[in-house]
């Protein structure tokens, strides 16, 4: 069934035991962001030391494909820098928006790219995006707060 | 009793059911509470229109202007006789949405008389609104320094009443309440409650986009001021809405949009209005969607609404019944069918709604999910969003069958017992 392609096992896993959720009490800065079109929320909590990602932790409601999505997300970001997890969101939003065009790169995005399938169901791309988009703009303040 | 109309003979008027959806699966259209299917008469009046009769309505002198403007007036009556109400109480808009827009800035243009609102006086209405019948007063109460107020919901989704007495007040000046409830499907007590209404000279508004197209309602029987809705959720075309007012308040109210079609007279200096209703249709108005809007109104007659509603409720009944067999579902809504309408919504333990929607899809099953543009009742309900199956004349027992086996495909796709 086409269904297969969107909901693949992995990311069935990451929905049923999503990784780094929970708040944590340590953070460098907080965003909360919102999904307008299906009331989908997320809460993220980022702490850098330096440039480094030294924690995400993340909570919120939402489908499969949000949660799973920001389950694979907070943990390739952690332990990487700034610029480093904002070039992986670079090639996870490349590949959302490619129709099913490209199949993503493991070395780069690892279980993110079972989300290859999202990008033919244009509905659910924002479910996807919901977290590493939290994330963005957690890391673009959190860098100015460093550079304060 | 089994009520149910001639559903082949109906869809074979609607084009869109010979589409294969998904995996070549027919379509099951549970969406009507979004908006509505459109048969071929509706199509038709709108194409009849562009290629008889297009002209540019109540200017010029030719031939076609004076069919065009004789086309949209009819339109008027017709929608008129529908509600019961007198042709120049009825004004049309784009949309609901406009409707409720256009009533709430006329509000601020007239300040004055029973349109005076100011610190200290409330506009009432309720928890289960949607964004359309939410967001306008929300805005006026911010230019004005009125009070918003609203009704509660009860666990079964019924408005709570037990403080009408508190809420409606001499403080009161408007009250916009839905007639049918978007996502639970209540039917509200309006009779009950624009008596109240009425005993403190306050405003009544009533957003009836969910029972207009459902069952017959009489304007002069409801008992209110006011009365929005929209085209397409009722058969018609899309960019066409209704606001009807009472003779009184629409020539005492001020504008909200100016221009051509609108005025008296003018000068370079100042204008003056025409009468209503077309002080409140500045521009060329959406003429062919008016006419199809008609057709829409003159293909239900023809079935007649109280069969319309008849069949809505075996329906909606067998729905119920069929639903509540499945393990983890709950219902968000009455679960009895006494004042309720055609839309049934639900929550599926370890589902989320887009997830099940999803998969709906693949058997050509439409439906809706999220918060259904009314977020607060979301949040009351403590659920994130529903899904929603929403019923209309071209749906049968089959379609409910559908759902209800779609809904158990589900829980074995995502392994939940």
């Amino acid at each position: 069934m086409e269904l297969d392609s969107l909901y693949q096992e992995v990311i069935l896993d990451h929905y049923k035991q999503p990784l780094h959720k929970g708040l944590s009490a340590e953070k460098t800065v907080q965003v909360h962001h919102v999904n307008p079109s299906c009331g989908d929320e997320i809460t993220l909590n980022l702490l850098l030391e330096g440039d480094l990602v030294k924690d995400v932790t993340w909570d919120g409601v939402g489908c499969s494909i949000s949660q799973a999505s920001s389950s694979i997300m907070s943990d390739l970001v952690h332990g990487k820098s700034v610029e480093q997890a904002l070039s992986i969101l670079e090639s996870f939003s490349e590949l959302m928006s490619s129709k099913g065009s490209i199949t993503g790169d493991e070395e780069i995005l690892e279980d993110g790219v079972a989300l290859a399938g999202v990008s033919k169901f244009p509905a659910r791309v924002k479910c996807a995006l919901l977290g590493w988009m939290a994330f963005k703009d957690a890391a673009l303040q959190g860098r100015n707060e460093e550079k304060r | 009793m089994m009520t149910l109309l001639d559903v082949a003979a109906i869809k074979a008027d609607f084009p869109i059911f010979e589409k294969k959806m998904r995996n070549d699966a027919r379509l099951v259209y549970l969406d009507s509470g979004a908006t509505s299917q459109k048969p071929n008469q509706v199509m038709a009046a709108e194409q009849y229109f562009y290629t008889h009769h297009n002209a540019a309505v109540h200017r010029g002198s030719h031939l076609l202007a004076e069919e065009a403007s004789a086309a949209y007036e009819g339109a008027r009556e017709t929608v008129a006789a529908f509600l019961g109400a007198k042709n120049d109480d009825v004004i049309f808009t784009k949309s609901a949405t406009e409707s409720i827009n256009l009533l709430a800035y006329s509000f601020s243009n007239t300040a004055t008389g029973r349109f005076a609102l100011g610190a200290g006086d409330e506009i009432l209405l309720s928890e289960m609104e949607h964004h359309a019948n939410l967001i306008p007063w929300q805005q006026l109460a911010k230019r004005t320094g009125a009070t918003l107020k609203w009704f509660g919901v009860t666990p079964e989704g019924r408005l709570d009443l037990s403080t009408i007495d508190q809420l409606i007040s001499e403080r009161t000046k408007i009250v916009a309440l839905t007639h049918q409830s978007n996502v639970l499907g209540t039917i509200n007590p309006i009779e009950k409650i624009s008596e109240a209404v009425r005993k403190v000279g306050a405003i009544f508004v009533l957003d009836a986009c969910q029972s207009i197209p459902h069952f017959a309602v009489d304007v002069a029987e409801l008992g209110v001021d006011f009365l929005a809705f929209s085209g397409h959720k009722i058969l018609g075309p899309t960019g066409i809405g209704v606001l009807w007012g009472r003779a009184d308040l629409l020539a005492a109210m001020e504008p909200f949009l100016f221009g051509g079609s609108m005025i008296e007279t003018v000068t370079m200096e100042s204008a003056t209005w025409a009468p209503a209703p077309r002080k409140f249709e500045a521009g060329v108005p959406n003429m062919a969607q008016a006419v199809g809007l008609a057709a829409a109104i003159d293909y239900l007659n023809a079935i007649g609404m109280d069969k319309v509603h008849d069949h809505e409720v075996t329906l909606t009944k067998y729905a119920l019944d069929g639903l509540r067999t499945i393990k983890g579902l709950t219902i968000i809504g009455p679960t009895d069918m006494a004042s309720r309408g055609g839309v049934v919504s639900f929550a599926l333990d370890g589902i989320h709604p887009h997830d099940g929607g999803q998969v709906l899809d693949q058997y050509g099953i439409a439906v809706r999910t999220g918060h259904h543009c009314a977020w607060p009742l979301m949040r009351k309900y403590g659920v994130s969003g529903t899904t929603r199956a929403s019923f209309y004349i071209y749906n049968d027992l089959a379609d409910i069958d559908a759902l209800v086996e779609g809904i158990e495909a589900t829980k074995k796709y995502f392994k939940v017992s």
